[in-house]
């Protein structure tokens, strides 16, 4: 069973609440994290896992072998993303923008072009020391696209069926979100009571319903801001299933990178009955 | 003109409280009246949230396109599912349809389509808006949930904004950015003569914090740094002002960690105006001074 943890704001919590999420799991069934924020990616700092695995990914881009090619120009034609140009006697492909669909090679009637993977970054793979099964992406500084990155991460190790996968999502409520919740069984939505937190929250729990995603909500920081998060979430029926209120201890043990439930045992239950609820509402 | 955008990687760290603490000053000071304020971050574009501008006018945005198919004639075929790269073609009822969420608007399978029933749609992605704000003109944009956050969207919203600077003899384009280092960092801040990183000193923003400086310095753009709740991991801090003075980055400011921040937020107004005796709101005018010498009047 697949969770996805996701915020819309950033800095709400979201690799919090998915660590600690894990390691409570993972008293119970085998756990597979992934940290699919691969612009950012900060939840090996809190799970601390040895590396063992690592596979370099990225996107196929065309390869043109001038004598087979005719510069016939249908390649350029049928590329969206005009990555691809004929100019007079070379055919010239735009690595930065491509996206790797194999649309050219299909089309082409010389049968001239071959592909190649252009590295735009990694997936690194390892294990905790209370046995959750990590993995995560790490995209390139100075590449654009992370969605193929998570899209290879989602892919690269497919869990069991009575296990856990927890994937820690990026901010925001674009592309790489969506790429991160396809085919998760339950989305935590983790906000802050705040009205940047609440603008946020209803632009993911949009794409949530759009996929058809049954989904619960975090309220961390709880006690700052207003009470806009909480009227929202009656007013749709999101379910409100953890209350985590700002107290300083807590924020000063994150920030060295204690997990959630090592400095407050005490949200350990609490967190036991979201994964009971998630596994209960969960679409598979 | 100069251009200013703030950026941290982490989410969270405080770009658009900054931002929004930075416009109140700058309207304030010798640049009144010759500010122009963009939210770059259009995939959670909160900078309104505070400045609660006056909408003056609003353009539908079109992004790209996604593949769909004609249900009455289509055959059934499945060339376009084996084709699709993305686990775009879903096969429901007997019937290939695409999902528009998984789309890549490659149109791969247009070109394959054995019955050709297969056309590219032009898809509304979000909106463009401009607004009055009290400190100055606001360039912004809504992404809808789930689009492609190409950094097109972004580059309209700077591109606009920047125009209107030259136009009307502005001097300051104050732009909010989004976190991350991927194409709406890249189009944020290409072109910005400073980057202002926001910098939070937890391991998990010192982590990303140090991503987002090799992201600006790979496109070129000079970055300076504050940094965010400084009083709440010392040796976080601590390593922070190293990691400044090693690659020869100014710290232009230490903003302790303060209710008063989030106490503005509720209220929509910047810390600077709503409680500008609070210990944040007095950090950040300091920072702002810091700014303005070194680098806006700066060679």
């Amino acid at each position: 069973m697949v969770i996805a943890v996701a915020s819309g704001k950033g800095g709400t919590g979201k690799t919090t609440v998915a660590t600690s999420l894990a390691l409570v799991a993972s008293t119970q069934r085998a756990v597979r994290f992934l940290d699919c924020d691969v612009e950012a990616p900060n939840a090996a700092l809190f799970l601390k896992p040895q590396m063992h695995g690592r596979k370099e990914v990225g996107t196929l881009l065309p390869v043109v072998q001038e004598s087979l090619c005719t510069h016939c120009g249908r390649c350029a034609e049928v590329c969206e993303f005009h990555a691809v140009a004929v100019v007079g006697k070379k055919t010239l492909v735009f690595p930065e923008l491509c996206h790797g669909c194999g649309s050219c090679i299909l089309v082409c009637p010389a049968k001239a072009i071959s592909e190649r993977l252009d590295v735009r970054g990694v997936l690194e793979a390892g294990e905790t020391a209370s046995g959750i099964d990590f993995a995560q992406g790490l995209m390139k500084v100075g590449e654009a696209m992370p969605v193929p990155i998570i899209r290879e991460l989602r892919r690269w190790n497919v869990s069991g069926r009575d296990s856990f996968e927890i994937r820690d999502s990026p901010p925001g409520a674009s592309c790489s979100v969506v790429e991160t919740l396809r085919g998760a069984d339950f989305v935590l939505l983790v906000t802050e009571p705040t009205p940047f937190g609440l603008h946020d929250l209803r632009q993911v729990a949009e794409i949530v319903r759009k996929l058809n995603i049954p989904s619960g909500v975090v309220v961390n920081r709880d006690g700052i801001g207003d009470g806009g998060v909480d009227t929202y979430c009656a007013e749709t029926g999101l379910p409100i299933l953890l209350r985590i209120p700002i107290r300083r201890r807590l924020a000063e043990a994150l920030a060295r990178g204690v997990p959630l439930v090592e400095v407050a045992p005490e949200y350990t239950s609490a967190l036991l009955g979201v994964l009971e609820f998630a596994a209960a509402t969960a679409v598979s | 003109m100069k251009q200013l955008t703030v950026l941290s990687g982490k989410g969270g760290t405080g770009k658009t409280s900054v931002a929004a603490a930075l416009a109140h000053l700058a309207s304030q000071s010798s640049f009144a009246g010759r500010l122009v304020l963009a939210d770059v971050d259009v995939d959670a574009a909160n900078l309104e949230l505070v400045l609660r501008p006056r909408r003056v006018a609003v353009e539908e945005f079109r992004g790209g396109k996604i593949a769909v198919i004609d249900p009455v004639a289509c055959t059934s075929w499945g060339r376009c599912e084996e084709v699709c790269r993305f686990d775009a073609v879903l096969l429901s009822g007997g019937c290939y349809r695409v999902d528009p969420l998984a789309c890549e608007g490659c149109a791969a399978c247009v070109y394959q389509c054995p019955s050709d029933c297969i056309t590219m749609e032009d898809q509304v992605a979000g909106s463009y808006r401009l607004s009055e704000s009290r400190y100055g003109p606001l360039h912004h944009a809504e992404l809808l949930p789930a689009q492609e956050n190409s950094g097109k969207l972004v580059t309209l919203v700077k591109q606009r904004a920047r125009l209107q600077a030259l136009d009307e003899d502005g001097e300051l384009v104050l732009a909010d950015g989004p976190p991350g280092i991927g194409c709406p960092v890249i189009a944020a801040a290409s072109g910005a003569d400073l980057a202002l990183i926001v910098a939070e000193p937890t391991v998990a923003g010192i982590h990303d914090m140090r991503r987002t400086i090799e992201t600006v310095e790979h496109f070129g753009v000079q970055a300076v740094l504050c940094i965010n709740k400084a009083d709440i991991y010392p040796e976080g801090t601590a390593e922070i002002e190293r990691f400044c003075r090693e690659k020869g980055i100014e710290l232009v400011g230490r903003i302790p960690f303060d209710d008063a921040v989030s106490a503005a937020m509720v209220a929509g107004e910047p810390v600077t105006e709503f409680l500008p005796h609070s210990d944040a709101g007095r950090a950040i005018v300091e920072m702002w001074i810091r700014i303005v010498a070194s680098v806006l009047e700066g060679p």
